[in-house]
């Protein structure tokens, strides 16, 4: 099939729409709001449902509703309104009803920039919502990949129950790539009989809920959701390995910043440093075991992890899955401050003198 | 060039993300090279980022006069513009650019200084991409077309070609832009300007009339960001 060139946030309306979404919900917010605009002339067309809620709020209780009833149902957003949407995919992870959320982040905390950031990091794959619940987190880096992700999306909810989370950063949702639409794997996806969709010759109706005044019963969703937690981590784990063979310097990063560490790594090698990079697709559950195997394997000296966030947030879970078994470096901008290939290469050289200095200790 | 620079205003207008700001850049440069006064206005109020703005230091090296819609801010979508347009419209002595927003909506803007517009020497161009799914058969392009002219309230003078797939561009694509720049000509009467292609192309569509670009409106991962690191081990 010819390519043709979208635009991130138009191409994450398109991929929705072409994966039978039957209900989108949302609110304009910069940098997403491509979403629910093309959203708002597409779907209808399509025969599906697009409400523009009075809020993010409102928009994340429509999902739950709509989702509720066996619809195909997603909401958009950035930072800002995915912080308030989180109520809602607690309510929706405790139901287990499927649904698609995408934030297209920005620079934070508070409402920050309109331009790109990773500060959601721990908000995606901890839960910003209260309780014991995980959302699978799907982090793509380019725009074929973002509809891929969409498209997939709505079957990995649908298997599992469960919300899914497409994260990318505005730059993404913002820039224009070449795609092609491919099909998407197969999945074997089970009917949706536990719908509120009308009894249908049941003996009883189906409730949605997420109260529970009993707390073995409470504790009994609890022990359920955790072995589907742990069916996902075992089956939908995804991350890609690029020039690691015979790194001795691992780049960790996902999104825009694994884009530009592909750049950095041909200069870096060009240089004589033999880096990689190792790019985590699924944010949650996150690829533990293979980068904990990668930082254990002789040749890899260092990591650095580069993410858009000040403090490192990722960075958490690249520290549990290598374990000490080699020194970490982090290169972090915020705000809206995207790495350049420039300064990624500089840290990584860094990272490298240091390690060496000190024989490889931390 | 020829075509391009001989009014005193262009204004440049298109779908979202035809390549817009790529044409405003490389024809700002262009007629900076032919000689001084060169001014480019950044009307785009609807887009975030990949905005001429973001390339003020190479157009200003350039000898070009940069003004956009939120000066103090440049990352800002604050749909506010600065008075300066008001120069870049009145002083005869400029030739200037203008880079509206995308869709009727972006170029909404534009009704606003029509009623100087039309006072001056002035070509509404209206760049085509035949691999933007929402205008790349020739009854969508002609409906934004016409949609941007009932909102400005200006006519369409010439049309340009931009069809492209960022880097993974082949002649072949500038050519089924070209075709789809005829078929809008034929049903508007509008001419058919040029073709925008990058140098290395001119061998290959030498029958064409291409306008030579370079890409500035670049990704944070691409090459000429800047110099190349070489640090010995």
């Amino acid at each position: 099939m010819a390519k043709e060139l979208w635009k991130g946030n138009e191409a994450i309306a398109e991929a929705a729409i072409r994966a039978g979404c039957d209900c989108f919900f949302g609110y304009p917010i910069t940098p997403q709001s491509e979403v629910p605009e093309y959203m708002s002339v597409h779907l209808p067309a399509a025969g599906g449902v697009f409400v523009q809620s009075e809020s993010e709020i409102a928009a994340v209780n429509m999902v739950y509703g709509a989702a509720g009833s066996g619809m195909r149902a997603m909401t958009s957003s950035s930072s800002p309104g995915i912080s308030l949407k989180q109520e809602g995919i607690t309510y929706l992870a405790a139901s287990e009803l499927p649904c698609v959320i995408v934030n297209c982040m920005r620079g934070g905390p508070g409402l920050g920039t309109i331009q790109p950031g990773q500060g959601d990091y721990f908000q995606a794959t901890r839960g910003g919502g209260n309780g014991d619940y995980r959302t699978l987190v799907l982090a793509p880096f380019d725009i074929q990949e973002t509809v891929d992700f969409v498209q997939e999306a709505f079957d990995i909810a649908d298997q599992y129950r469960n919300p899914v989370m497409v994260v990318c950063d505005g730059l993404i949702g913002q820039m224009m790539e070449p795609i092609e639409w491919r099909p998407i794997p197969k999945r074997d996806l089970p009917p949706k009989d536990w719908a509120a969709s009308g009894r249908r010759g049941r003996a009883r109706h189906n409730v949605i809920n997420s109260l529970y005044l009993d707390p073995e019963s409470c504790e009994e969703l609890n022990q359920r959701l955790t072995v589907k937690y742990a069916e996902m981590e075992e089956k939908e784990t995804r991350w890609s390995a690029v020039n690691c063979e015979d790194a001795e310097l691992i780049i960790t990063a996902y999104g825009t910043p694994a884009r530009i560490a592909l750049s950095a790594i041909e200069e870096l090698r060009a240089g004589g440093l033999k880096a990689g990079l190792f790019r985590p697709i699924t944010l949650w559950p996150f690829p533990e075991a293979p980068l904990h195997e990668l930082a254990g394997s002789g040749q890899v000296k260092v990591i650095l992890d580069v993410e858009m966030s000040s403090t490192g947030q990722m960075l958490d879970d690249v520290r549990l899955a290598v374990e000490g078994q080699k020194p970490i470096r982090y290169l972090g901008h915020a705000g809206g401050v995207m790495p350049t290939v420039e300064e990624m290469a500089d840290a990584a050289w860094t990272a490298w003198k240091e390690v060496q200095q000190h024989g490889g200790h931390l | 060039m020829d075509q391009l620079g001989t009014r005193r205003l262009t204004i440049v207008t298109g779908h979202y993300g035809v390549g817009k700001t790529e044409f405003a850049v490389n024809l700002a440069l262009a007629m900076a090279a032919e000689g001084p006064g060169v001014m480019l206005a950044d009307l785009d109020i609807v887009n975030p980022y990949f905005r001429s703005r973001e390339r003020k230091p190479l157009l200003e090296a350039a000898g070009v006069r940069v003004i956009s819609s939120s000066q103090a801010c440049s990352d800002a979508d604050v749909p506010a513009l600065p008075a300066e347009v008001l120069t870049l419209l009145e002083d005869r002595g400029i030739r200037g650019i203008i880079d509206a927003g995308g869709d009727p909506a972006g170029a909404r803007v534009l009704a606003r200084f029509r009623p100087k517009i039309v006072q001056e020497d002035y070509q509404m161009l209206y760049v085509l991409n035949a691999n933007r799914p929402e205008v790349r058969s020739p009854e969508s392009a002609v409906n934004c077309l016409r949609s941007i002219e009932a909102v400005t309230g200006l006519t369409c003078t010439g049309l340009v070609n931009n069809t492209h797939l960022c880097g993974e561009t082949t002649p072949e694509e500038v050519r089924k832009g070209a075709a789809l720049m005829e078929e809008v000509s034929r049903q508007t009467g509008i001419p058919a300007l040029c073709h925008m292609a990058e140098a290395h192309f001119l061998e290959a569509l030498a029958d064409l009339p291409v306008f030579p670009i370079e890409i500035h409106m670049k990704k944070p991962w691409e090459a000429g960001r800047g110099t190349a690191l070489s640090a010995p081990l």
